[in-house]
């Protein structure tokens, strides 16, 4: 049979075992690759750092559990840099899948903020049905949109919420998005309509289509992916999960790369024996 | 008039909201603003017809004992005891502490994220099966894969850190996520722009009919 | 290895290891999670709608306007609206959704229609101008730079770009045979064209693999306590 006729052979589930090994492994005993912090992840940071103080921040953060390992830990980062630097938070979610998950990464953060009350320095106004319409309809009125929170009491009574009328309110909008409504959204319709300044962390699979915002200014930084994230957590001297995940992110990349020439070189040992 | 109204109502309401972009008059900016507070009641409403959907086709399903019947039975509890003690729950039904918050952090939330994680092993096995150069631009297409994936991830700085700075496969990743990928993606952009606005215009003129659905 | 013996996490991650089975071969534990997560997540997206949506944006000011108040207590009456309080007026969305569930009901099915005309009519509405500011206007615009930079590097890379961009363009204009000149040009926007999904494929693997990474870093750290 030769070699590259075993190859051709192969039942797929060896390939799915050697993935899942490949990631498994540097997870328990990580080898700590060195990460170098990219122009899109600088930009990411100096938005947030270049905010004036006591300024109120409005926090998009549009995913589900099929996001977390690469937007949960933007949005932890995210949130504890921007109450670090005293800034106010509004939260929002877009995504039916998200509020549950967004409230535990928000609850999670503001542990280690004892100083931070919630309604005070941070709101979670949570889950609102109609993508591009909430965010045209924020631009009237966030309280409009949102006349809950989270928790559902009315958000009017919040202090934070007394700061916050419409976009002007707000300096920066930090977009976390998975996809649809997301990004692409708040920049077709509020970045560009309501002249908000916009930074993003987005999942990979989504990132490419977003560098031409990043060119033309419409994003001031760009958070792609678990690297993304990785390399936000380096730029914060932090270590969370997608530091962590980072050896097991290059065994796989490299382990897929072998399937594409190792693949191609069976089909060309293939047409190279015509009789079989 | 069960096709000509709803035309109709598509047309009015389209080019009001395409005039209120531009009039900021509150002549314009309320109604406009009414119908977005409308718009997204109404989606609400049809995710809880999707729910009632569901229902109605599985309990269907169930009745003509269709197969794996038996899994649609649990399909069916599952929806029916997570809409029934949410309604009991009230307003803060997600509040941490809450039986719905459970099943939303054990349930919903690891599933979610368990059948998105499959795609990992199968892109591997795709590739190893599927992915075949056989042109010029399947090998463009595979270079760029190859140079962009190895360049993404801390290993491929590594491979290549005995190379000058702008070789290594990191500064390479970068200029072509920058450049060549950039100018493409612009392209799709602007042509997907162009091609949104057409279907716009369409709609609004009512040459677009197939939101209408069947017949009659 | 300390095992956590909190019994939802033990539920989530045999959960997870019903659904990581598939990759062997379908089988019943796998059957049995996907359609728990189904009956799961159609449950939790409906009762989500109506707590978060329904209820306070429909529901609550209705009632607040039969008694005549609203969200601006200076006015009174269930008609006396104004931006962003609209009292009685939310009946109509209230009954175009309702209308929406006609739809299960054959004869009178076509009365949805007027709920799907008014969602298609504002979506239209909003995307369209979305598209052509936001895609379309600012991404020319920003197209529109100095292909001389004044440094040998980026004024090749500015080039390449408008090159690059001019010739994808073109590759999408069907109403003309792709010959000549215009065959050369769309040529040369296929080639950019595959490089960028080569980009989006090696991004795509990426992303693929983070999730992979996430389930096995819950159960190894959540679970397992390994990590």
């Amino acid at each position: 049979m030769g070699f590259w006729g075993f190859l051709e052979g192969l039942d797929r589930r060896w390939i799915f075992l050697t993935m899942g090994i490949l990631v498994l492994v540097p997870l328990i005993w990580p080898i700590a690759l060195p990460l170098m912090v990219t122009p899109p992840v600088r930009g990411f940071v100096e938005a947030i750092d270049a905010l004036p103080e006591g300024s109120t921040v409005l926090m998009a953060c549009d995913y589900d559990p099929g996001a977390i390992p690469e937007l949960v830990p933007m949005t932890r980062t995210a949130f504890r840099h921007l109450l670090e630097r005293d800034m106010k938070v509004v939260v929002t979610v877009l995504w039916n899948g998200g509020p549950g998950l967004v409230d535990g990464v928000l609850h999670e953060v503001a542990q280690e903020f004892p100083d931070k009350a919630y309604g005070v320095d941070y709101i979670n106004l949570g889950y609102k049905s109609g993508n591009e319409a909430v965010m045209v309809l924020m631009g009237q009125g966030v309280a409009n949109a949102f006349p809950r929170d989270y928790r559902g009491q009315d958000s009017r009574t919040y202090p934070i919420m007394q700061r916050v009328s419409d976009y002007s309110s707000f300096p920066l909008l930090v977009s976390l998005s998975a996809g649809y409504p997301g990004t692409k959204e708040w920049v077709q319709q509020v970045n560009t309509r309501f002249n908000l300044p916009m930074v993003a962390g987005v999942t990979a699979v989504s990132a490419p289509e977003y560098y031409p915002y990043l060119q033309s200014g419409q994003l001031g930084g760009l958070l792609g992916g678990m690297a993304g994230a990785a390399e936000y957590e380096k730029a914060r001297n932090e270590a969370d999960s997608a530091t962590k995940g980072m050896d097991a992110q290059s065994l796989g990349h490299l382990f897929v790369a072998l399937c594409i020439i190792l693949g191609n070189l069976v089909q060309w040992s293939r047409s190279r024996r015509p009789g079989e | 008039m069960k096709r000509e109204l709803p035309l109709f109502m598509t047309a009015v309401i389209g080019l009001f909201m395409i005039v209120s972009f531009f009039v900021p008059h509150q002549w314009v900016s309320v109604p406009a603003d009414f119908l977005q507070a409308s718009a997204i009641i109404v989606v609400a409403f049809g995710y809880v017809l999707g729910g009632a959907n569901v229902l109605r086709v599985n309990l269907d399903a169930i009745g003509k004992r269709e197969r794996d019947w038996p899994y649609k039975v649990v399909l069916l509890v599952s929806l029916i005891a997570t809409v029934a003690i949410g309604a009991v729950e009230g307003r803060g039904f997600l509040n941490p502490g809450m039986k719905s918050r459970w099943i939303y952090d054990q349930l919903y939330a690891p599933m979610s994220a368990t059948m998105f994680a499959l795609l990992a092993f199968f892109i591997a096995s795709a590739a190893f099966r599927a992915f075949r150069i056989r042109t010029v631009e399947a090998a463009l297409l595979a270079v760029a894969a190859l140079l962009v994936m190895l360049g993404r991830v801390p290993v491929g700085n590594l491979m290549t850190g005995f190379l000058p700075e702008w070789a290594q496969l990191g500064s390479v990743q970068d200029w072509i996520m920058n450049w060549p990928q950039n100018a493409a993606k612009r392209a799709i952009l602007i042509g997907a722009a162009l091609g949104v606005m057409a279907t716009g215009l369409r709609v609004i003129l009512g040459i677009e009919r197939s939101f209408l659905g069947g017949e009659d | 290895m300390n095992m956590t013996t909190d019994l939802g996490i033990w539920v989530s991650a045999l959960l997870t290891l019903f659904i990581f089975s598939f990759v062997y071969k379908d089988n019943p534990f796998y059957k049995f999670a996907e359609h728990l997560f189904v009956g799961v997540s159609a449950g939790y997206w409906t009762i989500l709608n109506f707590w978060t949506v329904i209820y306070p944006n429909l529901w609550e000011p209705l009632q607040l306007a039969f008694r005549g108040q609203g969200v601006n207590g200076d006015r009174a009456g269930m008609w006396a609206a104004e931006q962003g309080d609209y009292r009685a007026f939310l009946i109509l969305p209230g009954v175009l959704g309702l209308l929406l569930f006609t739809r299960l009901f054959g004869k009178i099915g076509w009365m949805s229609r007027l709920s799907l005309a008014m969602i298609i009519g504002v979506y239209v509405g909003i995307k369209t101008t979305g598209f052509a500011q936001g895609d379309f206007v600012e991404q020319v615009r920003a197209s529109l730079q100095p292909l001389w930079t004044g440094s040998l590097g980026s004024s090749f890379n500015a080039i390449l770009f408008t090159v690059g961009l001019i010739c994808s363009l073109l590759f999408f204009f069907f109403s003309r045979e792709h010959k000549g000149a215009l065959g050369v040009a769309s040529k040369v926007g296929i080639y950019f064209l595959m490089v960028g999904f080569g980009a989006g494929y090696g991004y795509t693997v990426m992303s693929r693999i983070s999730l992979l990474i996430g389930r096995f870093q819950f159960l190894l750290h959540d679970w397992l306590g390994i990590t």
